[in-house]
C-alpha cells in the first residue's frame, strides 16, 4: 500500500506542538521524524496538523429522514469539519433500540468518511419507559446510551439504566458504559418554542426556563452519586447548569459534558427575525449563558464540543417558528466556530473536540491522538489563518439549516486522513 | 407605513409617534365615510387582498372584509381552518400559492407568533398582521388607541390599565406599546401566573391589585380570559378570578366620570367584566368595533393606495404626508 508524507507541518496532540514530519502507511502512522517522503506529499507548511475530530452528537437521520441527510452526506461533511468519527444518535426510524438497527447503521456506514458509531436507546423506542436490550447493545458494539431529544423524565427509569449500565463493562472490555442524557423537565419546558425570558416574553413565544436543565441536571447529579454510574450531560446550556457540574465533578462524580458551538456562540436575541435556523433544542440562552459556558469550556468543567448536528429540510424549517422542527447544521462549521469565537488555543481545542470526546466515546484506542508511530491514522490538518464564509448552500449537507450563514469566520480544515486514507484535500472531499 | 415608509404592518413596536397620528388622522376621514348613504370610496379599486387566516376569527375578519369593500378592493379567500390545513405544506409553499394569482396584499392571521413576518419574506405583496398568536394584532392596537383619542384627546399622561391575561395576549403586547408611545401610563394588572416571565423592557408598570389603581385610571382596559386557563392551573377557579380582577360593579362604581370601559371582544360576562358593567355608557365596547373598520380603511389605504387620494378627492387630516 502506498504511503502519505506529511511535511513541513506543526503537530498538536495532547503531549504537546512540536514541528515533525510523518509518514502514514496501512492505515497507521508508521514514522514520526525529519525530512520524511512517502509516495504521496503533503505539504503542511503553515497548517497544524491534530487527531482528527471526535463529535458525539450528531443526527445523520439514516434510516428514516433521507430527505434531510444521509451518513454518507452527514459523514462527508464531518470529514469536511475535520472530525474522524462521530457518535450519531438513536433518534432514527427505527430508533436504534436493538442491535438489528445497530448492524444496519454498520452497513448504511460502509462508504462513510468517517468512522461512524451508533449509541442506542436507553429506553426502547425512546419512550422513557422499558431498558432497551442494553447487554445485546453493548455486544453489538454500542458504548454510550442516550435518549436523545427526549431526556428520561422517570428518576426510576433513569436510575435502574445507571445501576443496570453499571453491570455491562465486562462486555466493553472495561469500558464503564455511560448514560447521555439532554436535560430538560419536559413538565416546566413542553411546548416552548425558545429560552424562556425578556425576548419570548416580547415575542409572545412558549418558553423553556433555564430552570428544566437545571432540575433536570441536579436530579442526574444525584442519580450519578446513588448509582455509581457514569452520566454525560448532552449540550449544557445554562450558567447555572455549569456550576452544578463543576461541584460534581469536585466531588469526584463520574460525570462528563458537553456544549456546542451554537450555544457558545448565539443568545436569545436571535430569534427576535423568527428565523427558524435559530429554533434549537435545547434553545439558545442569554448572553450571560453564552459567556458561562465559554469559560466552562476553557476551565474543564465542561469536556468536549459536540455539534449536535441536526439537519432540516428547507420545507420543514420554513413553518411558522411554533411549527418548525428544532436543529442546527454543525459538523461543517463546529471548528471555524470554535476557532473565531471561544478563545482558546489550539491545544485546548483539540483537547475539546478530539481527545475528550474520544475518551467520553471510549474510542481513544483509534481516535484522539497521541500522534505517534503505531497510532490509527486519523489525523485533521488545518490553516488557523484562513478566513471564510460559511453558506449553507455550500455544504456537504442535503440540508441547509445552518444558524451561522453569512458569518466570517477564521480557521479551516484543509485535508482529513481517516485510517490512512486522504477523504478530505485541500477542502474537498475525496469522494 | 407610508410615513416612515414601511411596506407592511407586523407590530405595533414597528410604529413610532409620528406613524400612529398619521394612521389615527386618517381614520377620522374613513370614519366619516362610513356614515354616508352609500358608504364606499374608490380608493382601492383595482387593488386584490388575500385574507390568509390560519385561525378562525370573526370579528377581525368581517371588519377587514368591510373596510376592504368600503374602499372597493377585491377580495380572495385563502381561509384555512386548522382542521383542513395540509400539515405537509410548508407556510412559504402556501404564500407563493397565493401570490402567484397577483396580490397587492395580504392580511394574515395565525396561531403561531411571527408567522406574518416571515410571509412577509416571501411576497411583494403589502402583509397586515391581523393577529399572530400571543406576539401582536396592531389592528386592534390601533383602534383602539383611535377609540381612546376619540373620547379623552391627548393621552399623554393618563393612566391605562390593562387587566387579565398579557400572557398569552397578543392584544396585550401591542397595547401596552401603543399607549405608551401616544404618552400614556401603562399598568399591567392580573395574578403572576398570567404576566408575561419578563417584562424587561416594557414601557409598564405592574401591579395584582386591582383595587390599588382602579380609581385613578383613565381606561381600565380588560382582556378576555381564556377559560381553558383554568384548566391549565393558571387560575384556581374563574369565580376567583372575576372577584380578584374581575371589572365588578363596585369596581367600575369607583372608576372616574370620564373613564372608559374597553375590551377587545368577545366579552366573557361576569368574568373579565360584570355583566352590568359591559353596558354602561362609559363602557365603549361596541364603538370599538365599529372603529376597527375605519382603522383598517386607513391601513389598507396607507399600504395599498400609493398615489390615490384617500376620500373623493378631500385631503385627509391634517398631517399626511401622501408620497
Amino acid at each position: 500500500m502506498s504511503s502519505i508524507a506529511i511535511t513541513n507541518g506543526t503537530l498538536v496532540d495532547g503531549s504537546g506542538t512540536r514541528r515533525a514530519d510523518l509518514v502514514i502507511q496501512n492505515g497507521v502512522i508508521a514514522e514520526v521524524g525529519e525530512k520524511l517522503d512517502g509516495d504521496t506529499v503533503i505539504d503542511a507548511d503553515g497548517l497544524v496538523v491534530t487527531p482528527g475530530f471526535v463529535d458525539i452528537q450528531v443526527d445523520f437521520r439514516e434510516p428514516g429522514g433521507e430527505e434531510a441527510e444521509t451518513i454518507q452526506t452527514g459523514s462527508r461533511g464531518a470529514a469536511l469539519g475535520g472530525f474522524t468519527a462521530v457518535v450519531v444518535m438513536p433518534n432514527t426510524t427505527p430508533t436504534i433500540d436493538s442491535a438489528a438497527v445497530v448492524r444496519q447503521i454498520h452497513d448504511l456506514s460502509l462508504d462513510a468518511l468517517c468512522e461512524v458509531l451508533p449509541s442506542a436507546a436507553i429506553t426502547v423506542g425512546r419512550e422513557g419507559e422499558t431498558l432497551s436490550p442494553m447487554a445485546e447493545l453493548v455486544r453489538s458494539g454500542v458504548r454510550m446510551f442516550t435518549d436523545d431529544g427526549d431526556g428520561v423524565q422517570d428518576a426510576r427509569v433513569m436510575r435502574t439504566a445507571l445501576e443496570y449500565a453499571r453491570g455491562l463493562s465486562h462486555l466493553a472490555d472495561g469500558f464503564e458504559i455511560v448514560l447521555a442524557q439532554h436535560c430538560e423537565v419536559d413538565s416546566l419546558s413542553a411546548d416552548g418554542a425558545m429560552h424562556e425570558g425578556d425576548w419570548s416574553s416580547r415575542l409572545g413565544m412558549p418558553g423553556q426556563p433555564a430552570e428544566a436543565e437545571e432540575l433536570m441536571i441536579s436530579r442526574d447529579i444525584a442519580l450519578a452519586r446513588l448509582t455509581g454510574g457514569r452520566v454525560h450531560f448532552q449540550h449544557v446550556t445554562t450558567a447555572r447548569g455549569v456550576d452544578l457540574i463543576r461541584a460534581a465533578k469536585a466531588e469526584g462524580l463520574k460525570v462528563t459534558a458537553e456544549a456546542t458551538p451554537h450555544h457558545f456562540c448565539l443568545d436569545h436575541s436571535a430569534v427576535a427575525s423568527f428565523d427558524t435556523a435559530f429554533k434549537v433544542n435545547p434553545p439558545l440562552r442569554t448572553a450571560d449563558d453564552v459567556e458561562a459556558i465559554k469559560a466552562g469550556l476553557l476551565d474543564g468543567t465542561l469536556d468536549a464540543i459536540a455539534t449536535d448536528h441536526a439537519p432540516h429540510t428547507r420545507q420543514d424549517k420554513e413553518r411558522p417558528f411554533l411549527d418548525a422542527p428544532p436543529g442546527m447544521l454543525g459538523v461543517e462549521t463546529a471548528f471555524a466556530i470554535a476557532n473565531t469565537e471561544l478563545g482558546a488555543g489550539i491545544s485546548k481545542l483539540v483537547e475539546l473536540l478530539s481527545i475528550n470526546p474520544a475518551r467520553i466515546a471510549g474510542i481513544d484506542d483509534r481516535h484522539g491522538g497521541p500522534i505517534k508511530t503505531g497510532s490509527p491514522a486519523n489525523l485533521a490538518l488545518i490553516d488557523l489563518d484562513q478566513e471564510w464564509t460559511i453558506t449553507g448552500a455550500a455544504m456537504a449537507s442535503r440540508s441547509t439549516n445552518t444558524p451561522f450563514e453569512g458569518r466570517a469566520v477564521r480557521g479551516k480544515v484543509r485535508h482529513t486522513i481517516w485510517n490512512g486514507d486522504l477523504v478530505v484535500t485541500d477542502g474537498e472531499a475525496t469522494r | 407605513m407610508r410615513r416612515s415608509g414601511a411596506r407592511h404592518l407586523l407590530s405595533m413596536a414597528d410604529l413610532d409617534r409620528a406613524d400612529i397620528e398619521q394612521i389615527l388622522n386618517l381614520t377620522e376621514s374613513f370614519a366619516e365615510v362610513g356614515e354616508r348613504s352609500i358608504p364606499k370610496v374608490p380608493a382601492l379599486r383595482g387593488k386584490t387582498i388575500a385574507w390568509l387566516f390560519y385561525e378562525d376569527s370573526t370579528r377581525t375578519r368581517l371588519s377587514f372584509e368591510t373596510a376592504a369593500k368600503r374602499l372597493s378592493a377585491d377580495t380572495m379567500n385563502f381561509s384555512v381552518s386548522s382542521s383542513s390545513v395540509n400539515k405537509g405544506e410548508s407556510l412559504r409553499d402556501t404564500v407563493e400559492t397565493i401570490a402567484a394569482m397577483g396580490i397587492d396584499g395580504v392580511v394574515v392571521r395565525h396561531r403561531a407568533a411571527g408567522a406574518p413576518r416571515q410571509v412577509a419574506q416571501w411576497t411583494d405583496a403589502a402583509v397586515i398582521n391581523a393577529g399572530d398568536g400571543w406576539h401582536q394584532h396592531p389592528t386592534q392596537g390601533l383602534l383602539d388607541l383611535y377609540t381612546a383619542t376619540r373620547h379623552l384627546g391627548d393621552l399623554d399622561g393618563k393612566h391605562v390599565a390593562i387587566v387579565g391575561d398579557s400572557k398569552h395576549s397578543r392584544v396585550a403586547r401591542s397595547n401596552a406599546i401603543g399607549f405608551a408611545t401616544l404618552g400614556a401610563r401603562v399598568t399591567l394588572v392580573g395574578p403572576p401566573t398570567l404576566f408575561p416571565p419578563s417584562l424587561e423592557g416594557w414601557p409598564v408598570e405592574v401591579t395584582h391589585d386591582l383595587d390599588a389603581v382602579v380609581d385613578d385610571l383613565d381606561i381600565c382596559y380588560l382582556l378576555r380570559m381564556q377559560l381553558e386557563r383554568q384548566k391549565q392551573a393558571v387560575v384556581p377557579t374563574l369565580r376567583e378570578y372575576h372577584h380578584e380582577y374581575g371589572l365588578t360593579s363596585a369596581r367600575a362604581d369607583r372608576l372616574g366620570a370620564d373613564a372608559l370601559i374597553m375590551h377587545p371582544g368577545p366579552m366573557n360576562r361576569g368574568v373579565e367584566i360584570a355583566g352590568e358593567v359591559a353596558d354602561r355608557p362609559n363602557a365603549v365596547i361596541t364603538e370599538q368595533v365599529a372603529n376597527g373598520v375605519s382603522v383598517r380603511m386607513a391601513v389598507l389605504f396607507l399600504l395599498l393606495g400609493a398615489g390615490l387620494e384617500p376620500v373623493d378627492g378631500a385631503v385627509a387630516g391634517g398631517g399626511l404626508a401622501v408620497a
